[in-house]
């Protein structure tokens, strides 16, 4: 255990942990709000996370973001971070009209809501990751190859964005860093007050508290659940930009690992509640880097899930409760 | 010694006959019709390449596809008897091994694959090609445990993880001079072999070791290890994948010394990294296509597929031409054949062929290459 390196380096892998935490919190949000209202594990948002990062990726290349400068790369990146929330809301929202509905139409058992998560997750993943022959089934394989050629393997948009970097001391922050976690923490109160305070916001606590009433009420559960996915949507929209613009490399599968950890956030922070997956998103990344600078960073994964089953022995319900229609939300 | 041949050929061509009757599902590969005369039975003869020619490693196989091609294409030329190369996908996987392996040793007609290409597959087809006596070549798999299971068939055309270790840290020391070095592995067998091997060779000069996970995107702990440690150079053993990654955040982290890598970054998808990937000194057991040894086997190969040859390109024709040696000599059974592999001691493109008795090569080279406007050019051998 090197505790003299982590004290004399802790600014610098904070920061590196709270920025890769803000992304966790952001995909948490995801989970969260859906097994808030749903009381339903949404295993699909990874990939829906995943589809966000290549709409970024293809907008990028389709407008020539690897030549552009100024005002003009700012543009185009700007309709990067719209395309990849259009794209995660509209696979969240095929997700929820798919893979959900026809199952609460029926009040299906949530278990089985739960394999059909899960199922939905592989579909969606492998149409990713076999696109090149989904495209050559209609000829399109050779004109659209820059799009659709590395199917299995990584897809980079490295050396388009040179983001400056402000070296204080011995530390070295990114600017991204600072945008990552700035944005996630923004984005985190701008929800929180909207589910708190308007009209809508108080229909998804409704019916997270009691889905009868509120229909009695006159809340629509169809269009509250809908609502409900759209928004774990655009948030994965945005952690997916905000994903790329920090690690610039995306594949079919990246959902996977990330979908995981942000769910470990959620419940560590309390499921069903926003703030909790906040919290319970920068708490992991920083419980990761620190853990790997303490044992290596081998034992990163294992830092995580020892945490979260530490933190659950003491508080069951995760470090703010869980709750989307009580007090806290 | 005429009679003895022509004996042995009606006998290869029973034998032919047999297995074709014995298990249909074989011939289809092979036009399988000219069973009529049985002193043109050697005719008949084949060679295997055993790797991926589609899936996510189609890259990779590619080169080594071609480089096997294009010695049996010279060999037909003026040959009376045409040898046939035929391709068992595996897609680089082992798990597709094991059955395409039990496939290629109940086609007796083939006697001699070049290939697995990877040390996975390798694994896990070894033992099924041991057991059916099928010698094999790999021109592109470089565990060294490969060899070390005591399948007599097996035989490698170039240099193991065990050989490009010490080269690669020879490189960091004496063409780097670098003072402080640090060894990153993925935890693979083949990284974190290799980064073994290095931090042994460098001893001292380690300034400190991290273990990152395949899969893994966020390497912001093991930058800021770097950083602190201050090192001339860092040294990563394992895939393109992670390497891509890596040095842009490594970069992004501020670190700027020398990023030393093995063969298995070398890979065009690399580049991807941009800017970050410039200076990057990787090792490779495998010869560059500008090597005067070369320069023939480069003209002949960019004339017949109209693009340079790729990585292991030239050592899959080198073991392709050991085959096709045998075949000139009459050799038309996997006894001989293995008997002939194990005796070989002749002058290849890449190297002196000769395999010592756990079938590794006794002459290897290793060569260093560096990323230099956004392409991967040679250095030169490392001595």
């Amino acid at each position: 255990m090197n505790f003299e390196f982590l004290f004399s380096n802790l600014p610098q892998l904070t920061i590196g942990g709270l920025a890769f935490g803000a992304i966790y919190a952001l995909i948490a949000l995801g989970y969260t709000m859906v097994y808030g209202v749903l009381q339903l594990i949404n295993f699909a948002h990874s990939e829906v996370f995943m589809y966000g990062t290549f709409a970024m990726l293809w907008t990028v290349m389709a407008l020539g973001g690897a030549d552009a400068g100024g005002i003009k790369l700012v543009a185009i990146l700007i309709a990067a971070l719209f395309s990849a929330m259009a794209m995660s809301a509209i696979i969240a929202l095929l997700l929820e009209r798919v893979a959900y509905r026809p199952l609460i139409k029926k009040d299906a058992p949530r278990l089985i809501a739960l394999i059909s998560a899960i199922g939905a997750s592989f579909v969606l993943a492998e149409l990713m990751g076999l696109r090149d022959r989904i495209a050559g089934w209609f000829g399109l394989d050779d004109n659209l190859s820059e799009y659709v050629g590395k199917a299995r393997i990584n897809n980079s948009m490295a050396g388009v964005l040179d983001a400056p970097r402000w070296k204080i001391g011995n530390v070295t922050i990114s600017s991204i860093d600072v945008l990552v976690i700035v944005a996630a923490v923004g984005m985190m109160i701008l929800l929180d007050q909207f589910v708190r305070r308007s009209r809508l916001g108080k229909g998804i606590r409704a019916t997270s508290q009691d889905p009868e009433t509120a229909a009695l009420m006159g809340v629509n559960p169809t269009r509250t659940i809908q609502l409900t996915f759209l928004i774990g949507g655009l948030m994965a929209g945005i952690a997916a930009f905000l994903y790329m613009l920090k690690i610039e490399t995306t594949k079919f599968d990246v959902g996977f690992l990330l979908g995981v950890k942000a769910f470990t956030a959620a419940v560590l922070g309390g499921i069903g509640n926003l703030r909790g997956a906040l919290l319970g998103g920068l708490v992991l990344g920083v419980a990761e880097t620190w853990g790997s600078a303490l044992f290596g960073t081998e034992w990163r994964h294992v830092v995580a899930f020892v945490l979260l089953v530490v933190i659950l022995l003491f508080r069951p319900t995760g470090l703010l409760g869980e709750s989307l229609g009580k007090a806290r939300a | 010694m005429r009679r003895n041949k022509v004996f042995a050929a009606g006998a290869a061509a029973l034998a032919l006959g047999l297995s074709l009757t014995a298990c249909g599902t074989t011939d289809d590969k092979d036009s399988g019709s000219s069973g009529g005369g049985g002193g043109d039975a050697a005719c008949d003869l084949k060679l295997a390449f055993f790797g991926p020619e589609t899936g996510p490693a189609a890259g990779l196989g590619k080169p080594i596809i071609q480089g096997a091609q294009l010695a049996v294409d010279q060999y037909n030329d003026d040959a009376d008897c045409e040898v046939e190369l035929v391709k068992y996908d595996s897609q680089g996987s082992p798990d597709e091994a094991p059955s395409l392996a039990t496939e290629v040793a109940g086609d007796e007609s083939i006697i001699g694959v070049v290939g697995p290409a990877f040390s996975g597959e390798s694994a896990a087809a070894g033992p099924i090609f041991a057991e059916g006596g099928v010698p094999t070549i790999t021109p592109s798999a470089t565990n060294p445990t490969l060899a070390d299971n005591g399948w007599d068939t097996f035989h490698r055309a170039l240099g193991n993880d065990a050989t490009q270790g010490p080269a690669a840290a020879k490189y960091i020391q004496d063409t780097l001079q670098a003072k402080g070095t640090f060894v990153i592995d993925d935890a693979s067998e083949y990284g974190a072999g290799l980064a073994g091997i290095v931090e042994d060779t460098l001893g001292d000069t380690v300034v400190g070791t991290d273990t990152i996970q395949a899969g893994d995107t966020d390497f912001s702990a093991t930058v800021t290890k770097v950083t602190d440690a201050k090192p001339d150079a860092v040294f990563f053993g394992g895939y393109y994948a992670e390497a891509t990654i890596l040095i842009g955040q490594l970069r992004n982290g501020g670190f700027d010394g020398t990023f030393v890598v093995a063969d298995g970054v070398k890979d065009p998808a690399y580049l991807d990294a941009k800017d970050a990937a410039e200076g990057t000194i990787i090792t490779c057991p495998c010869i560059p296509d500008t090597d005067p040894a070369v320069a023939t086997f480069a003209a002949d190969y960019e004339a017949e597929f109209g693009e340079a040859p790729g990585t292991y390109a030239a050592e899959s024709f080198d073991a392709a031409s050991i085959f096709l040696a045998g075949i000139a000599d009459g050799i038309d059974n996997r006894e001989d054949m293995l008997t002939f592999v194990n005796d070989y001691d002749e002058k290849g493109i890449t190297k002196q062929l000769k395999f010592d008795d756990k079938g590794e090569p006794a002459d290897v080279h290793v060569y260093a290459y560096t990323v230099k406007d956004g392409a991967i050019v040679p250095e030169g051998e490392i001595k």
